[in-house]
């Protein structure tokens, strides 16, 4: 059982258990050299270990723990406060539900129209079925524009695609410029939030990054001393680099516009400085019309970071004469988005805007942090993002990485059912065991009791006889043998009472 | 496609529709897009409540939120104004887009016309002074396009400092008023910004000012 209140600090897993870690004697420390395969690598559902295991190593770092909690409760408080001032919260999500909806229903005319509007205006359209599609295009046009490094905007999408090692692989070094991502990318460290993806890290950490990456030994603690240095450090990047790699947050079809949410400038920056621009975009992210916006833009920024408004929009068609990049490229990437639609319950995940609001409510996210999902995708998002991308061969341990509570369906912007897909998910990973697998066996032979009320009044007796060597004088069992022995690892469990329901039913009837 | 065999773009674009057609249960076209478009609930607050002195009070309390300062007057005082905020903040050369009112421009100051500045060139200026679209009282954010009086996206980015002029008539108080208004010219470069560039990344904390202005005036004209 999750403990949606979170109080589980310290002493105690999160995830399931009654009784404090130091006394449950098998969870002990994470396998040696797993916490060190973790860090500096890129996050692939391919090779991550399962979240059980990921979870566990991350439960041990306390001060991980210290700063996701700080951080998501924070966010949660502000996005409370925003939300709660709107009286027509729940109508805007229903149009962004609707929205959303609607365009994956006519995905492949809002693409057309998306493609031939931008190359309208000077833009340059190119698809990509998968990653190293994506990433072989991309090398190659940062290659044509001359160029052998590139300014980033925090991108989700390249990160998904691993862009920045390929990238290097090719001779192009790449500049993050968000905060947060220089402080990753600075630290060979990971994302572990898809709005704030150094959440994990506090100041003294990020201080300790800066100070040794930008040789600055003086360097002070305060926020604004390192938003200081991060301007400094990247201020001469900005000025001089010709080329420039951003995501996209909406893609306009009725325009052929792409939309970019951001803070810090660094995205204005990237999309207006350099003479070369280069979007990767999943085809989930492009929106009917113009003033479709007006639901998102409500939608996300109350939803993403607790603020009435991002502090900058940019919205841009092709290339604007006189006015930022001369040569402008949209890389509309597949990368499994089409069989992710191809599933009738799955396919709402496509409808996410990328707020991480799911993120924040979660109460296992807010215990093991992003790392353990194995994946740029964290939280509830991530657990039905990651395993449909990898179309259910990786990442399987995901949809279990959840108790259903609900909170991330409660917050979501768009209204994605992110419980039902998960329990569908579930279905799907006890399909592809197969009739052999353990579990389904058990349960075919569940389903075999308890299709008979003879047999599931056997079965109770059986085991109400069996348990009674194990029963405690307090009622409550401690310990079962063999696999069972996976429930009271963690949790007691009360012994099958003396008298059933039935039983007390009948005889009271008898009595009478 | 014929004659386009081969090249790998094309192939990957038409294997993409034709997965997505098969995922939809054939194609879309345009009449089904509208009329599914048409039926979509849009029951949210699309028109402002508030009166006309409210909703400029919003504006100037969620901007002044921000960190930002807000002066009124009337369009015969903005020069006075615009030369009263440069002194305080210390500024003294001002780039300015092509085709701003040079009646807002206060004498004893050094105003430079963006013919085409090189990012360096605006990085050595003090500030920017501009127009605006429409400003949305709501969420505290003014929007300029690439016209005269507000110029390059590039001009109100590189320089730390950012004088913004907002006539009373361009307010509106939600953002569905905004983009009503947006429409006719939705075509054109677009930038929305709500206060001084900020970051949330470390701990949380709003910190203004990391790449993009971190200082901004309002004045707002009657």
């Amino acid at each position: 059982m999750i403990n949606p209140g979170g109080r589980l600090a310290g002493a105690v897993c999160a995830l399931c258990a009654r009784r404090p870690m130091s006394e449950v004697p098998d969870m002990g420390h994470p396998a040696p050299g797993l916490v060190a395969a973790m860090s500096g690598t890129a996050l692939d559902p391919k090779t991550a270990p399962a979240f059980p295991i990921a979870a566990q190593a991350a439960m041990q770092d306390t001060q991980l723990r210290k700063n996701v909690r700080h951080a998501t409760e924070v966010i949660r408080t502000k996005r409370a406060r925003v939300v709660g001032e709107m009286p027509d919260w729940q109508e805007l999500r229903e149009a962004g539900k609707q929205i959303r909806q609607h365009t994956m229903e006519h995905l492949d005319f809002y693409l057309e129209q998306f493609e031939a509007n931008c190359t309208k205006a000077g833009g340059v359209v190119h698809w990509a079925a998968d990653a190293d599609e994506a990433r072989r295009i991309v090398i190659g046009l940062v290659k044509a524009s001359g160029s052998d490094e590139v300014i980033k905007i925090k991108s989700m999408t390249t990160e998904e695609i691993q862009l920045n090692a390929g990238l290097k692989a090719a001779g192009i070094h790449a500049y993050e410029t968000d905060l947060a991502e220089l402080i990753i990318q600075l630290g060979q460290d990971r994302p572990s939030h898809i709005v704030v993806p150094a959440l994990h890290k506090n100041r003294q950490q990020i201080r300790e990054i800066f100070r040794r990456e930008m040789n600055l030994p003086e360097l002070g603690e305060r926020p604004q001393d390192l938003a200081d240095a991060a301007r400094r450090f990247l201020r001469e990047k900005f000025l001089r680099v010709k080329t420039g790699v951003s995501g996209a947050n909406f893609l306009i079809a009725e325009t052929g516009g792409v939309c970019i949410v951001e803070s810090e400038g660094n995205g204005r920056m990237c999309l207006t400085l350099p003479e070369t621009l280069i979007t990767v975009a999943g085809i989930d992210k492009v929106l009917p019309r113009f003033e479709d916006l007006e639901v998102m833009l409500q939608l996300l920024p109350r939803s993403a970071t607790g603020e009435r408004m991002n502090p900058y929009n940019s919205i841009w068609n092709g290339v604007h004469a006189g006015d930022g990049p001369k040569t402008f490229h949209v890389v509309l990437m597949d990368n499994a988005r089409t069989s992710v639609l191809a599933d009738e319950e799955g396919r709402q995940t496509l409808n996410c805007i990328r707020c991480a609001a799911c993120l924040n409510a979660c109460p296992v996210y807010r215990q093991t942090g992003g790392h353990a999902y194995g994946s740029v995708y964290a939280g509830p998002i991530g657990a039905i993002l990651t395993p449909q991308l990898q179309q259910m061969h990786h990442a399987q341990s995901l949809p279990y990485a959840s108790s259903l509570c609900g909170a991330c369906y409660e917050v979501c912007p768009v209204k994605i059912n992110i419980p039902e897909v998960l329990i569908h998910l579930r279905s799907k990973v006890v399909e592809q065991k197969g009739m052999f697998d353990v579990e389904a066996a058990a349960m075919r032979a569940a389903a075999v009791v308890f299709r008979s009320e003879r047999r599931f009044r056997a079965a109770q007796r059986l085991a109400r006889a069996a348990e009674s060597p194990l029963v405690g004088k307090d009622g409550w069992i401690g310990w079962l043998p063999g696999m069972l022995g996976g429930w009271t690892k963690v949790r007691d469990l009360k012994e099958i009472p003396k008298e059933s329901f039935r039983e007390w039913w009948e005889k009271r009837g008898r009595s009478e | 496609m014929v004659g386009e065999e081969g090249e790998v773009g094309v192939s990957a674009r038409g294997e993409i529709l034709r997965r997505i057609r098969n995922a939809n249960g054939g194609a879309s076209d345009e009449t089904a897009a509208v009329a599914g478009w048409n039926g979509i609930a849009r029951a949210y607050k699309r028109v402002g409540l508030r009166g006309r002195d409210e909703t400029l009070h919003l504006l100037e309390d969620r901007l002044r939120d921000y960190d930002a300062t807000v002066s009124r007057c009337s369009e015969g005082e903005v020069a006075a104004v615009v030369a009263r905020r440069l002194l305080e903040r210390g500024k003294r050369r001002i780039v300015v887009p092509v085709g701003l009112k040079p009646e807002w421009l206060p004498a004893g100051f050094e105003f430079v016309t963006d013919e085409g500045l090189s990012a360096k060139e605006l990085d050595g200026v003090d500030g920017v002074l501009t127009g605006s679209t429409v400003a949305i009282a709501e969420t505290g954010s003014v929007v300029l396009q690439d016209v005269a009086g507000q110029g390059r996206r590039a001009v109100t980015l590189v320089p730390d400092y950012h004088l913004c002029v907002v006539r009373v008539a361009d307010v509106v108080e939600t953002v569905p008023e905004a983009f009503e208004r947006l429409r006719a010219t939705e075509g054109l470069a677009t930038t929305f910004f709500s206060g001084p560039s900020a970051t949330a990344d470390i701990e949380m904390t709003r910190i203004k000012g990391v790449h993009g202005p971190r200082f901004l005036d309002v004045v707002l004209v009657d």
